[in-house]
């Protein structure tokens, strides 16, 4: 089949043409950049943290009328209350271990710093940005951290110090991440850090394979993985319990955490959202990301839909108009698969250059989402997906009027419109 | 006339439905797609405070320097929030008409019911000026005067929410309040007043908050009582001292400030205020830099800080593209459609009909598919902005809503667009030939 008659038929209705094409262009413009965000999203949302998730809980609480903790009596009031609330927790018969943590994970709230292997160095310079998760000696197995060299803290090791006390600890447990940047050549157990730019020298006496910051808004993407655990129950007027239920016990675990807590103390402030599973903690640190993922996927499935009906009407009105043509063509001796042919081949030479228009615009979205939105450059293999997808939607949508055109019979020739 | 056109549409678009109903669908769907997006963008974009907010001001003091900004910041902006020394340091100067340092705090409240579990409240602790410059409205009494700041007085007021809560909602103005186990006295309580954005506040609530505003204390009373701030913190350096009193005395920043300026003269002689403060600190060895303050009203603070989410803004951007194709598919249908009756043209046009009265017939046409395509998308609409609730994060969702505007606009996008997407096919259908039409007939 030669394409000179297809082309020459095409410049008889320009404006057709023109405007299913357009609609091609844009249509993969948008659905190759909007999968993309949702392959981005889907990304995000699906990282390990690095803890074992599944029966995991947190509970947060605030003392009423607590001790200002400026003072070191109070610090120590603070400390023999925190106390407390972990022996109750712990005697729970559905709770496997608990840790006191300043913050957990996607939990938004977090205590950030720099790492530097040179003491007295700026807060702000260092040689590596990371969060601090304070906590004892159970905060390996309560958060199913994987410790992949040296030892976890022991009994012996943990201290306790006001919230704003700014000592740093004496060692740290640090993750993999964290450490293979301050120590490219992987020997980073047992070196001594300065955290914070303080002059007092830390020791890495551990390292976990992964753990996550607390924040995921976009300003942590530079140290998503440079997590800090120190030995040190933090005492301040509010305190959170990280809790590990038995296997299959999380419910009950939750349910027995608030009236174990007032048993203890009752001037204290425990309400629906103090007793969290993580399970909801990832849930709403990751609402924006699904929700946008969500958006885009309808808006895709919308414009292919409208755009394959599109394609679908189009070419009905063409077969109409074109009724008398096609009888003449079969009359001459074109087989019914010639007629289909015909049509299959003119949507794909309008979808082609549909395609090239899109694949032009597709990049331009891209970098128009790039300098505004802090989007990632597109790759190449989604819009080439998107070029396969869109000429096939197009063969989709135009075999049914393409298959009503090869029934015209050859006798319409004969007849008078 | 018009009656008639609306006639022959109805016919000719009941000949096709097919067709019909597929560009009512696409012009549906686009412009609920708009919609929806627009609803959550226009909530989140919107001017909390239209009728002042070119008034009231966020002053920057660049109290780190160069060095605090750290390695990786390109620009020369100051920090966005203020550290208590230069924040007293305005509040006593007293240079705008009104004026305001502001802490996030999260206290408990004891009931005075001994059988119910003390409760957390969020709040601020602000200065008295504070109510009267963001025209907080008062259901009972009112905020407390300058005498009760400087003497540090236990006053408190709280939300109409908190009132329900704790005094079932009578006038408690005057009703003794325990905030952090002190007594504190209520002299006012709020109507309803929970300003999206977070205008005042915008560093410590990222600009939206689902929860309302509970309990405003004295700034100095809560200073003078160490209650903490609940919200960020931000240090260049690690504080000296350590406790709330450390941080008091050290350069981290986590306040936030307000100031009225009723006109340019206040504003430019606020600014060169700012700038002589700056150079004082310079002279006294405090800052090693030349002053580098900002002073930007609130809608422009607002843009700075970025509170509108970038998602809210690709939404926009992708469902608007939606619109567009959906528009581009119908002028191509109608393109055909139109087309297809040139005979009717012909005829129409043979018997006298001039140009302009094709052009209304189609236009019109064009303009019911568009209406019938609006009240589908208002339909969609509100399934859409319904549906948002449960799928973007609480503190936008809950700011989306279906009002009389956006059903208006709803409906007029649709018209107006489809009766421009109908132009090009009607500017077709009036160039048809009378005479070649009716010989090819």
């Amino acid at each position: 089949m030669t394409l000179h008659p297809m082309i020459a038929a095409l410049r008889r209705h320009k404006a057709g043409v023109v405007l299913i094409a357009l609609q091609i262009a844009l249509t993969l413009a948008i659905v190759c950049n909007a999968v993309f965000i949702i392959g981005q999203r889907i990304q995000r949302v699906n990282r390990p943290t690095g803890l074992d998730e599944s029966n995991l809980f947190l509970v947060s609480q605030q003392w009423v009328g607590a001790p200002s903790g400026d003072d070191p009596a109070s610090v120590d009031k603070l400390d023999s209350m925190q106390q407390a609330d972990l022996a109750a927790l712990r005697s729970l018969p559905d709770v496997a271990s608990v840790a006191p943590i300043n913050s957990l994970p996607l939990l938004n709230s977090s205590w950030n710093g720099s790492v530097a292997l040179q003491p007295g160095k700026d807060l702000r310079a260092g040689n590596a940005r990371t969060t601090y998760y304070f906590s004892d000696e159970q905060v390996l197995s309560t958060l199913g951290l994987h410790l992949v060299a040296g030892r976890a803290f022991t009994a012996a090791d943990v201290q306790h110090q006001a919230m704003h006390d700014q000592r740093g600890p004496s060692i740290v447990i640090m993750t993999k991440a964290l450490a293979d940047k301050l120590f490219p050549k992987g020997d980073a157990l047992g070196k001594v850090i300065y955290l914070n730019g303080d002059a007092a020298p830390t020791t890495i006496v551990g390292l976990v394979e992964r753990m996550q910051v607390p924040g995921v808004g976009s300003w942590t993407n530079s140290f998503t993985w440079n997590a800090t655990l120190a030995p040190t129950r933090l005492n301040a007027n509010f305190s959170r319990y990280a809790i590990r239920a038995k296997p299959g016990r999380l419910a009950a675990a939750m349910h027995a955490a608030t009236p174990a807590l007032y048993a203890t103390n009752p001037m204290r402030v425990l309400d629906d959202d103090s007793v969290k599973s993580f399970a909801d903690i990832r849930a709403e640190a990751y609402r924006a990301d699904v929700g946008m993922a969500i958006l885009m996927g309808v808006v895709c499935l919308i414009l292919l839909a409208v755009t394959a009906a599109g394609i679908v009407g189009l070419t009905s009105f063409w077969v109409g108009q074109r009724h008398r043509q096609i009888g003449v063509r079969r009359a001459l001796g074109a087989r019914k698969v010639d007629i289909l042919h015909y049509f299959q081949m003119e949507n794909l030479v309008i979808a082609s250059v549909g395609a090239v228009i899109g694949l032009l615009l597709a990049i331009g979205l891209n970098l128009l989402l790039m300098k505004h939105f802090e989007m990632d450059r597109l790759p190449v293999i989604y819009v080439l997906t998107g070029i396969v997808v869109v000429l096939a939607l197009g063969q989709g949508a135009v075999f049914v009027p393409a298959r009503r055109a090869s029934n015209v019979p050859p006798v319409t020739a004969t007849r008078a419109v | 006339m018009f009656s008639y056109y609306l006639e022959l549409a109805l016919r000719s678009l009941k000949r096709s439905p097919g067709l019909t109903a597929l560009m009512v669908l696409a012009i549906g769907f686009g412009v609920a797609a708009s919609m929806t997006t627009w609803s959550v963008f226009r909530a989140v974009s919107g001017d909390p405070i239209p009728w002042k907010s070119s008034k009231l001001f966020v002053p920057q003091i660049d109290m780190w320097g160069p060095k605090g900004r750290g390695p990786d910041s390109a620009d020369n902006e100051p920090p966005n929030a203020m550290d208590y020394t230069d924040a007293m340091a305005l509040m006593h100067a007293h240079r705008a008409k009104l004026q305001s340092a502001m802490y996030q705090i999260s206290p408990s409240v004891v009931p005075a019911d001994a059988s119910k579990h003390p409760i957390n409240v969020s709040g601020h602790a602000v200065y008295g000026e504070f109510f009267p410059m963001l025209d907080v409205p008062f259901l009972y009494g009112s905020g407390w005067n300058a005498d009760d700041d400087t003497q540090r007085a236990a006053v408190a007021v709280i939300s109409g929410k908190l009132n329900d809560k704790l005094f079932g909602g009578v006038n408690s103005v005057g009703r003794t309040l325990s905030i952090e186990g002190k007594d504190y006295r209520v002299v006012g309580v709020l109507g309803h007043w929970n300003p999206q954005p977070r205008f005042y506040d915008v560093v410590n609530t990222g600009g939206f908050s689902i929860g309302v505003e509970d309990v405003f204390v004295p700034f100095e009373r809560a200073i003078a009582m160490g209650m903490p701030n609940d919200g960020n913190t931000n240090c260049s350096e690690i504080p000296s001292e350590s406790g709330f009193v450390g941080l008091q005395r050290s350069s981290c920043i986590w306040i936030a400030y307000m100031a009225q300026l009723d006109d340019a003269a206040a504003v430019s002689g606020y600014r060169s205020w700012l700038d002589g403060y700056a150079k004082d600190q310079q002279t006294a060895g405090r800052f090693g830099w030349a002053p580098n303050n900002r002073l930007r009203d609130v809608p422009a603070f607002l843009d700075q800080q970025k509170v509108v989410p970038s998602d809210t803004k690709v939404s926009l951007l992708v469902a608007l593209g939606l619109l567009i194709v959906c528009l581009v598919n119908t002028a191509g249908l109608l393109l055909a459609k139109f087309l297809r009756r040139s005979s009717e043209i012909g005829v129409r046009r043979a018997l006298g009909a001039p140009r302009l009265a094709i052009y209304a017939q189609f236009l019109t046409e064009a303009g019911m598919i568009g209406l019938a395509g609006g009240v589908l998308g208002l339909l969609l609409t509100g399934v859409g902005v319904a549906s948002v609730s449960w799928v973007l994060p609480k503190d936008i969702a809950s700011l989306a809503r279906l009002d009389f505007s956006l059903l208006t606009l709803t409906l007029l996008v649709a018209v107006v667009a489809t009766t421009l997407a109908g132009l090009y096919p009607t500017f077709r259908a009036s160039r048809v030939q009378p005479a070649w039409q009716l010989k090819s007939n």
